[in-house]
């Protein structure tokens, strides 16, 4: 694996922001930029980055879509929340729509968060694309068609002309796609939920959404220490703070930026992603959040520095 | 961990030393749990945080579970004396919001029962103001 793209972020539901929101951006840049000249681009670019996330920039809102660049010529997806719709529309844009390709695609359960997206995926409508869609799920294929046609959409599933395959895969054992080592681990959340681990050229990605962790259970955090194990990068659902995801949020399925730490430092691995934010959040929050998660990380540690992030639509890791 | 605990007339002060992790958290909630009976005389629980220097996701857990469990009998609960790095994590964890975190022992005792109070300061020879 070369890189990982984060197509969708956002939990639960898309978020924009709104008209507000880019006025107060806007009026904080200005103030910081006191009436300074840019004389060129680069300039200008170079103090926008000093400016930060919440200025400058913002966490983004389409919900789950992370795609994994394996260095080969097909594509690898995870989930299909809105984000894939610009993914979709960025892949026609590099090869043209007469170009056939292959995409991997797979499912950390099916929830309409995602697969929201699946509807405005364009190459599922395009002959001679390849979809093989995988999941844990016996229900997988069911709930993609459910959502596609009346009442819920105008376009039936059988207008899409790609050829499109669904594979369940069985968890806690390897399987070889698209040149990787993949590993399902059964989450605990509403109808169940799987996270992903992907070993390819001596990397790891662990991908692991939408999960709930009730801490009382030695043997379940075992479960996730051993499968994010030494992992190079560990994408991580933090919607939550842990007060909440253990008490008014109990059982909802989700997780906190503390428990991905902890699971993380015990796990050995190298970078955790939060992911997965919640919708009532601001940029300034989510920036908040990860201020204080760096800080959490820097007190609990034991031994190798674990490095923290937090996930925005458009963001990139080098592998 | 060690864990004592003092009775100020309808107030129990626990103690746990030292930290409160995946390991021990299971000794704390074993030690809090006749405190949390609906039958006793209990009206509140202070936790004595002084000797704590580190608590883990499960040893919030377990704060959780005592505070729900005093919640329900109507009796109240709060934490006291955290060290710095133990008041961040309850920051960043937000527990701040789970459980009402107090200065001192003293300062919770004020604030919960006033003849816990006059108990405390009645053992304590050079009470601290």
């Amino acid at each position: 694996m070369k890189r990982i793209r984060f197509w969708g972020t956002r939990g639960s539901l898309p978020v924009a922001l709104t008209a507000a929101e880019v006025r107060l951006k806007l009026a904080a840049a200005l103030r910081q930029a006191a009436g300074r000249r840019f004389d060129s681009e680069r300039e200008l670019s170079d103090f926008l980055d000093q400016l930060g996330m919440p200025v400058a920039g913002t966490f983004g809102g389409h919900t789950s879509c992370v795609e994994l660049e394996t260095g080969g010529a097909e594509y690898v997806l995870c989930d299909l929340g809105s984000g894939v719709r610009p993914f979709g529309q960025q892949v026609l844009a590099r090869h043209g729509p007469g170009a056939p390709q292959t995409y991997h695609i797979f499912m950390s359960h099916t929830h309409w968060d995602h697969i929201m997206g699946f509807p405005f995926f364009t190459p599922a409508y395009i002959p001679g694309n390849r979809l093989r869609i995988y999941g844990g799920h016996a229900a997988l294929e069911a709930a993609l068609r459910r959502q596609h046609g009346p009442p819920s959409y105008p376009v039936d599933f059988s207008a899409l002309a790609a050829n499109i395959e669904f594979v369940q895969l069985a968890p806690d054992v390897d399987h070889e796609v698209a040149g990787m080592t993949v590993r399902l681990l059964l989450q605990r959340h509403a109808g169940d939920s799987f996270g992903y681990r992907f070993t390819s050229e001596g990397r790891t990605v662990v991908y692991s959404t939408d999960s709930e962790h009730k801490l009382a259970d030695p043997a379940e955090t075992n479960r996730f220490v051993e499968f994010f194990r030494g992992a190079d990068v560990v994408i991580f659902d933090a919607m939550y703070s842990l007060a909440d995801a253990i008490s008014v949020k109990a059982d909802w399925g989700h997780s906190s930026n503390i428990v991905g730490v902890e699971l993380c430092h015990l796990a050995q691995a190298k970078k955790l992603v939060l992911f997965h934010h919640e919708p009532a959040l601001g940029d300034e929050a989510i920036a908040r959040v990860l201020t204080e998660t760096r800080r959490f990380e820097e007190i609990t540690r034991n031994g190798a520095e674990l490095v923290v992030t937090t996930a925005y639509d458009g963001m990139e890791i080098a592998l | 961990m060690e864990f004592s605990s003092q009775r100020y007339a309808d107030v129990v002060v626990a103690a746990p030393v030292g930290q409160v992790d995946h390991a021990s958290a299971p000794r704390l909630e074993s030690a809090l749990a006749p405190m949390l009976e609906a039958n006793g005389d209990t009206g509140a629980i202070v936790l004595d945080f002084a000797g704590v220097h580190y608590i883990s996701s499960v040893g919030l857990r377990v704060l959780m579970i005592a505070a729900k469990k005093m919640r329900a009998r109507e009796a109240a609960i709060g934490v006291a004396a955290l060290q710095p790095v133990v008041q961040e994590i309850f920051d960043i964890s937000r527990f701040d919001h789970v459980v009402e975190v107090y200065p001192s022992v003293r300062d919770a005792l004020a604030a919960l029962s006033q003849p816990a109070l006059a108990a405390f300061d009645r053992a304590s020879p050079s009470p601290p103001r």
